[in-house]
């Protein structure tokens, strides 16, 4: 039996259903945990360093394809990093919009990530399509839901990978109220569909396994987070966003080809749904906490295992804020406010799908960008997923090799990482044999 | 007539942001009806699932940036019976290939704590430059209606249909009214590939050209008129360098403007 072994490798030399190219390593002595890696191989793609040299305003395009999934976390972030250099606050129906755009990115991200990448490993199966021949209509409905994120993003950003609509400033070009109103049969589907998918998710079987977590989030003074807020911690951080690196830390990790972001003197910390959830639930809408209460998922909420069940409040939130903006939305004068650059430097951070994803940027006065620094979510969750390995691993030591193989990758799929976000992701050694 | 075996697709990623093949997955009225006519063999972002080659469609996602990655894309083209490229990193190595204009051992030290560890190639590299491509799909990201197009035309054995003229030709037929003539905005849609549907002009912008250059563009007489509405140089090998700055003709382009 394999649970008698002494010695024992846990090896996944290619992280399936993550965004990137991942690996897992542990190495396993006497049940314990003596080695934990989680290699990422994606190559350097250099943006900090190309950014220099471009005009500001070009930052939302560029940044937008450091990742497929969450181009509207680059975007957005980059945005109020520029507008926060030339002391511009947007405000009105621009903002409402980006809001929307926003909730879009989280329908469209996080029912990719419950239905189809992380579902699968709940119920046992290798992927979605093979789960879609015993549960066709839940892989149809999350499709179509997943879909109605996705027409938000066109029908505010103008394509849904990559949106090209957004500007430092504002919008190349509003939606007609009309455009919008469109929307609304499909939202109110969404939102009773989003309730029926988190139900589902939660009747799933969750491993036993808390973790006294320090949740990292965005908290806005009326607001569920999603563009603007401070950054604030269950124990006691409560910063304004641009002394970020003032209380992060990024270290080089000897054993770990990757970078590891911790809070300063204190350590590893967790960003993302769960956080959102543990540091937000008063700002979220009555019908999704009383949702919360009805699964009996409520703060605080410390199995990383559950956050497929707060992706699920956060999208029927996604729904519900989107129909009150299109509900209450009023077409703007002029779709954007004219910015003249100087020279300063300015701050952004959004609550993408997977947690806080930080910017900031220097430019001259001809708004040329000449420093450039990126903190994707992902990447700040690392050293997490790896603390989360080596706690869950003890405990579960007596599974069969594969079985044990299947629950440490889905305990980094919890986290639903974007390994794709190498923009200065990792100090990285690529060793791949 | 039951076919001996559904045809085989693997899914391959390179340096890239993932939104290609995440075009995929969001072809969400085609997705089970995709999965139904061929066998997704190897997709990684989808699944976990892995059935050995040989593989009779390849789509290949990101462009060639490590030694071994080099080495890694003449292992795919052995196995697979065609190979198709997906998007600009892999038809033209990407935003990346910004790299090929600068010192490497420069990007690394601004970007990585600890330079050494890093192994990368000086220049990122589209697909086509290390083996033989059967179809390019142009686009950052791909546009999925025509990824299902490329597919449906493989697995029929058909030539795929994506037109190659310029974006203009999208613009008249969509009826959007050209943004440099009558606003005076630079716009690169006429040397631009088609395929987007001309979303940047009916959104009121120029086009920054996520889908790179049609068949031969006449870009010096863009840029010249680029002149005319007061672009500035640094602005026009900006222009230039953006997606598609690996492909010659915008590479050519951009450094005719570059002040030394
Ligand atoms: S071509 Fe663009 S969308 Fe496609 S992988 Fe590369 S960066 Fe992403
Ligand atoms: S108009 Fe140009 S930049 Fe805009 S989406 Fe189309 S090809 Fe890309």
């Amino acid at each position: 039996m394999s649970n008698a072994k002494k010695s024992r490798t846990i090896k996944v030399d290619y992280m399936a259903r993550v965004e990137g190219e991942g690996a897992l390593f542990l190495k396993i002595r006497d049940g314990k945990v003596s080695d934990v890696k989680l290699k990422i191989f994606e190559p350097p793609r250099f943006f900090e360093a190309f950014l220099r040299g471009r005009k500001w305003t070009e930052a939302p395009d560029i940044t937008a394809r450091i990742c497929g999934i969450c181009p509207i976390a680059y975007q957005s972030s980059s945005i109020s990093a520029m507008e926060s250099i030339v002391g511009a606050k947007i405000d009105g129906p621009i903002r409402e919009l980006r809001r929307l755009v926003y909730c879009g990115e989280w329908i469209e991200s996080h029912v990719l990530h419950m239905a189809m990448l992380h579902a699968p490993d709940f119920l046992g199966y290798e992927d979605a399509i093979q789960m879609a021949k015993d549960h066709p209509d839940v892989v149809k409905n999350a499709l179509r839901l997943k879909k109605i994120g996705n027409e938000l993003m066109t029908v505010v950003g103008g394509r849904e990978i990559h949106p090209i609509n957004l500007r430092v400033g504002g919008f190349y070009r509003t939606p007609t109220k009309k455009q919008l109103l469109a929307m609304r049969d499909d939202l109110l589907w969404a939102c009773d569909a989003s309730v029926a998918l988190t139900k589902l998710v939660s009747t799933f079987e969750f491993p036993d396994f808390e973790r006294d977590y320090e949740f990292v989030a965005m908290r806005h003074p009326g607001e569920y987070p999603l563009w603007e807020g401070r950054l604030v911690s269950n124990r006691g951080l409560d910063i304004p966003i641009e002394d970020f690196f003032k209380h992060f830390e990024e270290e080089h990790v000897k054993h770990s080809t990757s970078l590891h972001s911790f809070v300063k003197l204190r350590g590893a910390y967790h960003v993302g749904p769960l956080a959102r959830f543990n540091l937000n639930f008063d700002r979220l809408t009555p019908r999704c906490r009383e949702l919360a209460q009805e699964i009996g998922v409520t703060p605080p909420c410390t199995n990383p295992f559950k956050s497929i069940v707060v992706r699920g409040f956060e999208t029927l939130y996604a729904c519900e804020e989107s129909l009150r903006i299109i509900e209450s939305y009023e077409e703007p004068e002029k779709p954007f406010i004219e910015l003249a650059p100087r020279a300063g430097r300015g701050h952004g951070c959004s609550e993408a799908p997977r947690g806080i994803c930080y910017h900031t940027y220097a430019i001259d006065d001809n708004g040329v960008i000449t420093d450039a620094r990126i903190a994707p979510p992902t990447a700040q969750n690392q050293r997490t997923m790896e603390e989360d390995l080596a706690a869950f691993v003890p405990r579960h030591a007596d599974l069969p090799d594969d079985k044990l193989t299947w629950r440490c990758e889905q305990a980094v799929r919890n986290y639903d990482p974007c390994i794709s976000c190498s923009c200065h992701f990792l100090r990285l050694h690529v060793d791949r044999d | 007539m039951a076919a001996a075996h559904k045809p085989k697709l693997a899914v391959w990623k390179f340096a890239s942001c993932d939104g290609c093949q995440l075009s995929l997955l969001d072809c969400e009225d085609e997705l089970l009806a995709v999965a139904d006519a061929v066998e997704i063999a190897y997709f990684p972002e989808a699944t976990r699932a892995v059935v050995k080659g040989p593989y009779d469609v390849s789509l290949v996602e990101g462009s060639i940036t490590t030694s071994h990655d080099a080495e890694r894309i003449q292992k795919i083209r052995k196995q697979s019976k065609c190979v198709i490229t997906i998007g600009a990193c892999a038809t033209s190595g990407g935003i990346q290939a910004l790299r090929n204009f600068a010192d490497v051992a420069e990007y690394t030290k601004y970007v990585y704590a600890s330079p050494g560890y890093i192994s990368t190639l000086a220049a990122s590299t589209p697909i086509s430059s290390h083996i033989y491509v059967d179809f390019e799909l142009q686009g950052c990201p791909i546009n999925k209606l025509q990824l299902v197009e490329v597919l449906n035309a493989f697995l029929h054995g058909h030539k795929p249909n994506v037109a190659s003229h310029s974006l203009c030709i999208e613009c008249k037929r969509r009826g959007i009214p050209c943004v440099m003539v009558a606003q005076g905005i630079p716009c690169m849609g006429p040397v631009t590939h088609a395929g987007c549907g001309s979303i940047c002009p009916s959104y009121n912008r120029g086009c920054y050209s996520c889908y790179g250059p049609m068949e031969t563009p006449n870009t010096a007489s863009l840029a010249a008129w680029f002149g005319k509405l007061g672009t500035d140089r640094a602005d026009v090998v900006r222009k230039f360098r953006t997606f598609y700055a690996g492909k010659d003709a915008y590479r050519k382009e951009s450094e005719r403007h570059e002040q030394r």
